[in-house]
């Protein structure tokens, strides 16, 4: 009896999860399609579709982005994978301190690393001028393909470290051994063994950079100049100066879910041919490196370290020089902070905190419901949810933003720049990942000891409270400090969503950016990192491990 | 409080896959009841529809008088022992052994009287403020056993809670549980593979193939006189042959590979008559002559191996069978391999069984599976 009612809460926990997903999800989707093939004057038709392939201006864009993409992601795992390999298997000196610097360049905001590029290598950059007035030496431009490559390449190889790090964990130390032992070590054994069985991994690693570099909006825009971009694209059709076209915006949304979409099944396909899960009881002991292979090596982990992290210490500079709108003058001050507390600073603070703390608390709860449901009470209506969960994985943010903008931008839902749209967008963006890493924390939770709740008494709500929820505690909680670095730094959906009211610490030193604003950007760019810091140390704090899983 | 537990006709399917048929059980009031069986038995099954973990498609579980087919299993009062042991990772050893007794709404003095109590018994009173990630395989097992005990329930429940633990720690922790158990008295359902274990802590033991249970009965009594020949091979190691049964005067006699005959006085009456039967000799049970001896059957050694005590020989018939013997050993006749020898058999120990195995056909043999 007892039994049939609890399972009727947990149906009606679905039922109402699967409603706000068609709600919030499935019907801007729609919208966005409807508004791709639909007129102004309600016919169907494929004309958006025509424009986009008749023109190179318009194709060129997607040419563009999966140029500077693919590329940005062959680089990016060239980078990672060595540092990720000397970090695992052999001792660095100040190893530590390298992976927590490495973690803080992948998690700042892109945009920030590519306007303080700008500022180092940019026409008037301070490494330009000076070796220009030096040597003599001209440096090539850094703005488009050129620059954006460097800009998300040095951005982007930390996630590449971080996924291998937690791979090269899993290796079993006897394989090295059973390998070495048949002869095979070195290279070939590097080629052979470590990186074939981290394959997945490198997949994974490789889709994630492909889909952020895809989806990054704020490198290309401040770097592109000539060279634009699909999501640029999207946007300055929406918003640019040409004007709005809602339907042609709608279409290229379409046709960029579509490439990533392909994309993503593409990688599908290619893990499930490297099918094996491993779980190291030996993991291997890190090795002393010595001569001239391990001076290369700390070379090799350390400058590229510096490099990646030395636009947000240039950032930090910059914040404190004197500026007058886009000159920086000699001396320091805190003028640019002053400005900035002129300059809604408080606001973007409060609106940060606010929109964090609400969208990371929705995550937090639906992604246990979800994983739950998903991993103790798997059914056809269930695995829906979940995958219906997933679709925001393949969704650029703009195309989020633009989407959600559709549907409740007018009567009856008319949110546009308030907080509720927003916390929705961020909610969307980030639940995929945070679903992902509660699902997996659960299903590392052994069903018996669920069950030895129950067999002592305890009803199945209780258990689910007292014991399955602080269980996975750790694993969300670790989880959920990335998705709150993540909204914090967010920008691509929230350019499309915001308003004065609504604005963020990121709009904020954004829209300081285009408007020529350099020293107060830097200022709100400097907040923003140490915000990201502290919640970074705060997730190594917590979570007692190197394991990040994004 | 203890309670006897009935099952009548239990049903258990995934699907249309049926695991558990047709399944009949009397387990008495503070027995040490073991289920026995390879994997995929159904063993685990059954204990967990006796849990209330896994649903039950057909028949009626009864503890005492009470149906517990749609009793929640949060109310069955059952103490239940996890392979994994299953103790909760975020709470000390003390708030594991009190989590069941606060379910109760038990009086907060009670609460601790009652764990420290059982945290005493299993010894493990010293780690009371420790996290278990800090406890070894058995300590975690002694915590499992304490929290499982101290809600005082009416049935215990084990499922094979002693294969994650190291052989020596197996053997340590069996004889506590058979211990406690038998100093609390709670009727208890104990699932293994481990046939050593089921016969060193059990009272009766079920032994199960294929979601059947094919012999019910102490532990001696499923050694010496099993019911049919899948239970003489799985329990202990038996040397399967086929053989004759041959009526001569009234007396009856089998007839091993190579014509070697014995005088069998323990036929029951009803199969005594000539047709095939199956011989199943255990190791200990053949007897070991020269050559030169008058009857047997002729068999050469292959090897044999040391062991201290026993010594085992494989050795191989005549007819091409390999059979293996163990004797006590003695200080000066170890056999060599290639000798020639003839085995005979000791007639108050084998079992006969009918042509296709399902019945052992020699007086003795105690069944109380009711559907047998």
């Amino acid at each position: 009896m007892t039994k049939k009612r609890k399972l009727e809460v947990w149906t009606v926990v679905s039922l109402v999860l699967l409603a706000a997903f068609v709600f919030f999800l499935v019907y801007p989707m729609f919208g966005l399609l409807k508004e791709s093939v639909i007129s102004p004057e309600g016919e169907f038709t494929l004309e958006q579709f025509q424009k986009f392939f008749s023109k190179d201006y318009y194709t060129g864009t997607i040419v563009n982005s999966m140029k500077v993409t693919v590329t940005v992601t062959a680089v990016s795992l060239l980078l990672g994978i060595p540092i990720a390999y000397f970090y695992s298997f052999y001792k660095i000196k100040g190893a530590k301190l390298l992976f927590v610097l490495s973690i803080l360049c992948s998690m700042s905001a892109p945009f920030i690393g590519a306007y303080s590029w700008i500022m180092l290598l940019g026409r008037s950059g301070a490494i330009t001028v000076f070796l220009k007035d030096v040597f003599g030496i001209t440096l090539g431009s850094i703005y488009g393909f050129k620059g954006i490559l460097i800009v998300q390449s040095l951005k982007f190889f930390p996630l590449v470290f971080i996924y291998m790090n937690g791979a090269f964990k899993n290796i079993d130390n006897t394989l090295m051994e059973a390998s070495a032992n048949m002869g095979c070590t070195g290279v070939r054994r590097l080629f052979n063994i470590v990186l074939a069985l981290s394959m997945p991994t490198i997949l994974a690693a490789g889709l994630m950079v492909f889909m952020q570099a895809f989806a990054d909006f704020g490198t290309p825009m401040l770097l592109g100049e000539g060279f634009q971009t699909f999501p640029v694209l999207i946007y300055n059709q929406y918003l640019g100066e040409t004007g709005r076209d809602y339907n042609f915006a709608a279409a290229l949304a379409v046709i960029a879910i579509f490439v990533t979409a392909v994309v993503f099944f593409f990688q599908k396909w290619a893990t499930n041919r490297y099918k094996f899960s491993m779980n190291a009881l030996h993991p291997v002991e890190k090795k002393e490196c010595k001569g001239i292979g391990g001076i290369l090596m700390h070379l090799y982990c350390y400058v590229l370290v510096a490099v990646a992290f030395m636009p947000q210490l240039y950032i930090i500079y910059l914040s404190f020089r004197n500026c007058s709108g886009a000159i920086f003058k000699p001396g320091f001050s805190l003028g640019n902070y002053e400005q900035a507390v002129k300059k809604l600073l408080a606001r973007s603070i409060g609106n940060t905190a606010l929109l964090g703390v609400i969208a990371l608390a929705i995550i937090i709860v639906i992604a246990v419901l979800i994983a739950y449901l998903v991993v103790r009470r798997s059914s056809a209506l269930n695995n829906a949810i979940d995958t219906i969960s997933m679709l925001p994985y393949i969704m650029p943010g703009a195309v989020i933003g633009l989407a959600l903008l559709m549907a409740f931008g007018k009567k009856p839902f008319a949110l546009t720049g308030t907080l509720v749209i927003m916390v929705i967008s961020f909610v969307i963006r980030r639940l995929p990942y945070t679903i992902r890493s509660a699902t997996a924390t659960l299903m590392q939770i052994s069903l018996s000891i669920e069950e030895a709740a129950i067999s002592l008494g305890a009803s199945k709500l209780k258990t689910f409270m007292k014991i399955t929820v602080p269980m996975m505690a750790n694993g969300i909680l670790s989880g959920a400090i990335l998705s709150w670095v993540a909204i914090v730094t967010e920008l691509s959906s929230s350019i499309i969503l915001y308003n004065n009211k609504s604005i963020t610490l990121t709009m904020s030193t954004y829209v300081a950016i285009t408007r020529g604003n350099y020293g107060l950007a830097a200022a709100f760019a400097t907040i923003l990192t140490v915000v990201t810091t502290i919640s970074l140390l705060a997730y190594l704090k917590i979570s007692k491990s190197e394991d990040i899983n994004l | 409080m203890s309670d006897n537990i009935s099952i009548r006709h239990a049903l258990k399917k995934y699907g249309d896959n049926v695991i558990i048929p047709d399944l009949n059980l009397e387990i008495k009031e503070g027995e040490f009841f073991t289920l026995l069986g390879p994997s995929g038995c159904g063993k685990t099954t059954l204990l967990r529809m006796i849990a209330g973990f896994n649903s039950i498609e057909g028949g009626d579980f009864y503890f005492n008088e009470r149906r517990i087919n749609d009793l929640d299993p949060a109310k069955r009062n059952i103490g239940m022992v996890f392979q994994n042991y299953a103790i909760f990772p975020h709470m000390t050893v003390r708030k594991n052994v009190e989590f069941g007794l606060k379910n109760k709404k038990m009086p907060a003095d009670k609460v601790k009287e009652q764990a420290d109590k059982f945290m005493a018994l299993m010894h493990v009173d010293e780690y009371a403020d420790r996290l278990p990630e800090r406890l070894s395989g058995g300590q975690q097992q002694r915590v499992a056993l304490a929290r499982a005990l101290c809600i005082e329930p009416d049935v215990l429940l084990f499922d094979e809670p002693l294969s994650n633990l190291d052989a020596k720690l197996r053997v340590e922790m069996r004889n506590v549980i058979k211990q406690i158990q038998h100093s609390v008295g709670i009727t208890t359902v104990y699932v293994t593979h481990d046939q050593e274990e089921a016969m060193a802590v059990s009272d009766r033991i079920a032994v199960m193939s294929a979601g059947v249970i094919q012999h019910v009965g102490t532990p001696k009594n499923i050694y010496q006189r099993p019911a049919n020949l899948f239970v003489s091979t799985f329990i202990g190691r038996s040397n399967v042959l086929n053989g004759k049964l041959e009526v001569i005067d009234g007396k009856t006699y089998v007839v091993a590979p190579g014509g070697y005959k014995a005088e069998m006085t323990n036929i029951q009456e009803q199969y005594k008559e000539n047709q095939d039967v199956i011989l199943s000799v255990r190791p200990e049970e053949f007897l070991l002559n020269p050559e030169s001896h008058n009857e047997g059957i002729l068999a050469k050694v292959d090897d044999c191996v040391f062991l201290g005590l026993m010594t085992h020989y494989f050795v191989h018939l005549e007819t091409g069978e390999e059979v293996e013997i163990i004797q006590e050993s003695s200080i000066d006749s170890i056999i060599e391999p290639g000798t020639m020898i003839k085995l005979t058999l000791n007639t108050d120990k084998v079992n006969v069984f009918t042509a296709d195995g399902s019945d052992n056909i020699v007086t003795g043999v105690q069944n109380d599976c009711a559907n047998a």
